[in-house]
């Protein structure tokens, strides 16, 4: 790419058009403008649906209001993990420590709120002046009868991975210590679904139809107590893999508990984790009840994506999202409706993915690890894309360039997983490449 | 009735952002200019995606994108290269460098690192203003102040003074009010300059390909050129002593002139004598026309507003004109909140307020919407003012929600909203009756068809 940083330029990959280079998984370039944010993040987003614990951000302001009601997670009872909670620290919390501070403000919301736990998130700062919040934590633990766990997630202290990592081993404290009895052996935990949108509620209604127990939501619509008893699934079935991954590897060693990676978006990637996990149990009546589902979701979804694909057939995407996991689905996504991907990236893609991803798309597709702004909007239009999905950050780059988007991050509120999701993800795309607005001469 | 603030410990759902926020929307709005966090990445992307929902605009904050090696050895050579990379990229007139909670806590000396850079380049690289912002202390609205001072300070330069040229230094307000203003200045035939402008650079029309630094802003020859002005007008009545006017009148002798923010007829009087007695025009026709206009719609729909109770959120001196508008127009204010802490908006809002309302609102500072939701049980409001965050009291109530400033995150316009000035005014002025006759319709057993 021509003015590309030089410091990016192995960051970036072309398909097919010299041996699988890329490097990936490094502090973001400064003054590079990346799309990513920190550790504090990573952590933020994957506890955040824990809807009945407290989630104290220690630290100031910031941190604590630019995550106030982030994702578009839905719950069904508590509406707790909603609210922005912070100590709000002050300059001379920072002289004189916040310890002291945090202890009083989480007294004061645990008696207001009665959690069934918290989860106190160190920040930047915190790192810095010191603060113990594994001594705070302790403390008021013991006086207060919940557990009170801290999240390290200093925000400087590597990337968003380091926060999903921070995140896991916060939650491993959580796991083991719930009563287990009365679990099926056909179990699960499923891991790395937040429910945006309810698309955990989609899926766990799959499960619920093979004959599946759904033990914890690890977090979409997740509960202290289903966390606790964790430990008695007898397989976790795990999406979105950068960020609950480091759980399951945990869970694995500590409890012998298996893992499979399966993605609830496109009706490939659905019908396959469904197969997947029947084929774990190796129950022939699961089996054949997984088999009824795909069949019956796919005969109700086929005849209306006829529709969207007759009229999306041969259009472009790009795809920028924060795992890149999430990418392969939808690389076969578009495949489902015609449509050809020819750029494809993500904040925190591991090298194996990255060559995996250059392994099934097309040759010539620009594969591209931490982008930013003027790389993404030149990538847009050396493509000449006509759909790019993303987040909010990304959105008002392709409007500008008059490209349709789509949001496949985490404050939609279309539900895209599932079978149904598909359906949606196939409009959503439909109802912003086809509008007219794109006629209007500029 | 309460007149005792609450005061918990801990905050909940907090009633302002961080300093550096406020910083990196000052210097968006300078002409070339690209903000500069000196900071983890994070703080970066997060303004950048709380602020986009707003404007729906892109907005591209660059980052030293401190690792935790950096944090323990000191931030400066990240920042060189981070400078570096902005200019190389975005080829900036300006880079406007704000530090953030963890540089300032880690002690980085970001002067002397620019006064090596500076000697290091030797003068290839933009003009660098720098603002410390630790957002331990202060909202975004000291940030945005402080930004705009330290512009004022490291930018302005003294000369000949500029008859006819005045300094208008609005605060934080939106593209649609700034357009106006700049509209009013020049129907007085004055020549200004208005610091920070964001009318163009964060509201800007469709385009056919992606532009480094939105084109828009105020000029940077403009800024320098401040030192001359014949005067200086600011708004906000509870701003500090070290504001950008205080700078040009201490160093320059620029006459400083404090207005309360323009919100409502008798706040809009004022900047509108300012006006007149600096350019020596009377009030334009046009306006006169306006402000006549406005009044006999506040005839007009004066019952149906009159002893409704309102409650006030937000930004200080956003708050003071909100209040002094709603008391104009017979709505009663209950209780004025702000996550500000100025010490100075109690009497601020008896100011703009005394002499209509028979009792002072409860005012405090220093509020999250724990406290405002908690106080509002006992209330009784009819209406809440203020931004998109207090949708989730507003929805408890079951009361309308007037969206004005910033952020506006769950409605489209957040730019285009009016506040300022007798078009301002109208614009909230049917807005709040509309929603008051909204929710009586809404409410009633058989829906009238006519007020």
């Amino acid at each position: 790419m021509e003015g590309m940083l030089a410091d990016r330029q192995d960051q970036v990959h072309r398909t097919g058009e010299q041996p699988f280079t890329l490097v990936c998984n490094k502090d973001s370039l400064a003054g590079a403008v990346s799309q990513r944010a920190c550790v504090f993040c990573g952590s933020r987003v994957v506890l955040y649906p824990i809807a009945d614990a407290l989630h104290l951000v220690h630290g100031p302001i910031g941190c604590a209001v630019y995550t106030w009601d982030i994702r578009g997670s839905l719950s069904s009872g508590s509406e707790l993990f909603r609210l922005s909670f912070s100590t709000d620290l002050q300059e001379i919390d920072v002289i004189f420590g916040g310890e002291e501070k945090l202890y009083r403000a989480l007294i004061e919301l645990i008696d207001r709120h009665s959690p069934k736990a918290a989860f106190i998130y160190s920040t930047c700062i915190v790192g810095i002046i010191g603060d113990d919040l594994e001594a705070v934590c302790r403390r008021v633990e013991a006086e207060k009868g919940i557990p009170v766990i801290p999240v390290m997630s200093e925000g400087f202290k590597g990337n968003k991975r380091a926060g999903y990592t921070a995140a896991c081993n916060a939650m491993a404290r959580l796991i083991g210590t719930g009563d287990t009895a009365g679990i099926s052996p056909y179990s699960i935990n499923i891991l790395g679904d937040f429910n945006l949108a309810g698309e955990i509620w989609i899926i766990r209604k799959y499960f619920e139809r093979m004959g599946v127990e759904v033990v914890a939501n690890i977090t979409g619509d997740g509960r202290v107590d289903d966390l606790k008893r964790a430990h008695g699934a007898a397989l976790n079935v795990v999406q979105c893999s950068g960020s609950t991954m480091d759980l399951a590897k945990i869970m694995e060693e500590k409890y012998n508990i298996p893992s499979i990676r399966v993605s609830y978006f496109g009706v490939d990637d659905m019908a396959q984790s469904l197969y997947d996990v029947a084929n774990h149990f190796g129950d022939k009546e699961m089996l054949e009840k997984t088999k009824k589902i795909v069949q019956e979701e796919l005969t109700r979804i086929m005849p209306q994506l006829q529709i969207y694909k007759k009229a999306l057939a041969g259009k472009k995407a790009a795809i920028y999202v924060g795992g890149s996991f999430k990418a392969f689905s939808l690389v076969k996504a578009f495949r489902l409706i015609d449509m050809q991907v020819v750029m494809v990236g993500s904040q925190t893609g591991t090298e194996q993915e990255y060559r995996e991803l250059a392994e099934i798309t097309d040759p010539g597709t620009i594969i591209v690890d931490d982008t930013n702004p003027l790389e993404l909007s030149s990538f847009l239009e050396e493509k000449e894309v006509d759909i790019l999905v993303g987040g909010v950050k990304e959105r008002p780059i392709a409007y500008k360039l008059g490209v349709a988007f789509c949001d496949h991050n985490h404050e939609r509120k279309e539900a895209l997983a599932g079978f149904e999701g598909m359906l949606n993800f196939a409009r959503e795309v439909y109802s912003s490449v086809m509008s007219p607005v794109w006629r209007i001469k500029k | 009735m309460s007149k005792k603030a609450p005061n918990y410990i801990s905050t909940t759902n907090a009633c302002k952002l961080c300093t550096p926020l406020g910083a990196c929307l000052a210097f968006k709005g300078i002409e070339g200019a690209v903000p500069y966090l000196h900071g983890s990445q994070g703080c970066a992307t997060y303004m950048r995606r709380y602020i986009i929902s707003h404007y729906n605009e892109p907005i591209d904050i660059a980052s030293s994108s401190l690792s935790e090696k950096n944090a323990i050895y000191g931030g400066g050579p990240n920042l060189k290269l981070g400078l570096v990379n902005v200019t190389q990229k975005y080829q900036p007139k300006l880079i406007g460098i704000a530090t953030t909670c963890l540089t300032e806590t880690i002690g980085d000396d970001v002067g002397r690192y620019l006064n090596e850079f500076m000697r290091e380049t030797e003068g290839t690289m933009p003009i660098m203003v720098r603002v410390s912002t630790p957002s331990y202390n202060g909202t975004h609205m000291e940030g945005f102040h402080a930004a705009v001072t330290s512009v004022v300070d490291q930018l302005a330069e003294g000369g000949e003074t500029m008859a006819g040229n005045i300094n208008l230094l609005p605060g934080f307000i939106s593209p649609a009010d700034k357009r106006y203003l700049s509209e009013i200045l020049n129907d007085f035939k004055l020549d200004s300059t208005i610091l920070p402008d964001l009318s163009d650079t964060m509201d800007g029309p469709a385009g056919t390909s992606y532009k480094e630094i939105q084109p828009g802003g105020t000029p940077i020859a403009s800024i320098t050129s401040m030192g001359r002005a014949t005067a200086t007008i600011e708004f906000g009545r509870t701003i500090g002593e070290k504001s950008g006017g205080a700078v040009l009148a201490n160093k320059y002798g620029v006459k400083r002139i404090v207005l309360g923010t323009p919100i409502g007829i008798a706040e809009t009087d004022a900047f509108f004598a300012a006006l007149s007695s600096l350019s020596g025009n009377p009030v334009p026709q046009k306006h006169a026309m306006e402000r006549g206009r406005l009044l006999d719609s506040y005839i007009d729909c004066h019952k149906y507003v009159f002893g409704k109770k309102a409650i006030i959120y937000g930004e200080e001196d956003q708050v003071v004109g909100l209040t002094a508008f709603l008391a104009e127009i017979g709505i009663v204010p209950v209780l004025c909140a702000s996550g500000g802490k100025s010490g100075k908006l109690a009497a601020a809002i008896r100011d703009v307020t005394g002499d209509i309302l028979a009792e002072q609102p409860q005012v405090f500072e220093g509020m999250d919407f724990f406290d405002i939701s908690e106080m509002a049980e006992g209330l009784a409001p009819d209406l809440l003012v203020g931004h998109s965050k207090g949708y989730p009291l507003a929805r408890k109530m079951i009361i309308p929600l007037i969206r004005v400033g910033f952020p506006i995150h769950d409605r489209m316009g957040g730019q285009r909203i009016l506040h300022l000035g007798y078009r301002g005014a109208q614009a909230l002025f049917d807005q709040v009756v509309n929603a008051i006759l909204a929710k009586k319709q809404d409410d009633s057993s058989v829906g009238y068809s006519y007020m």
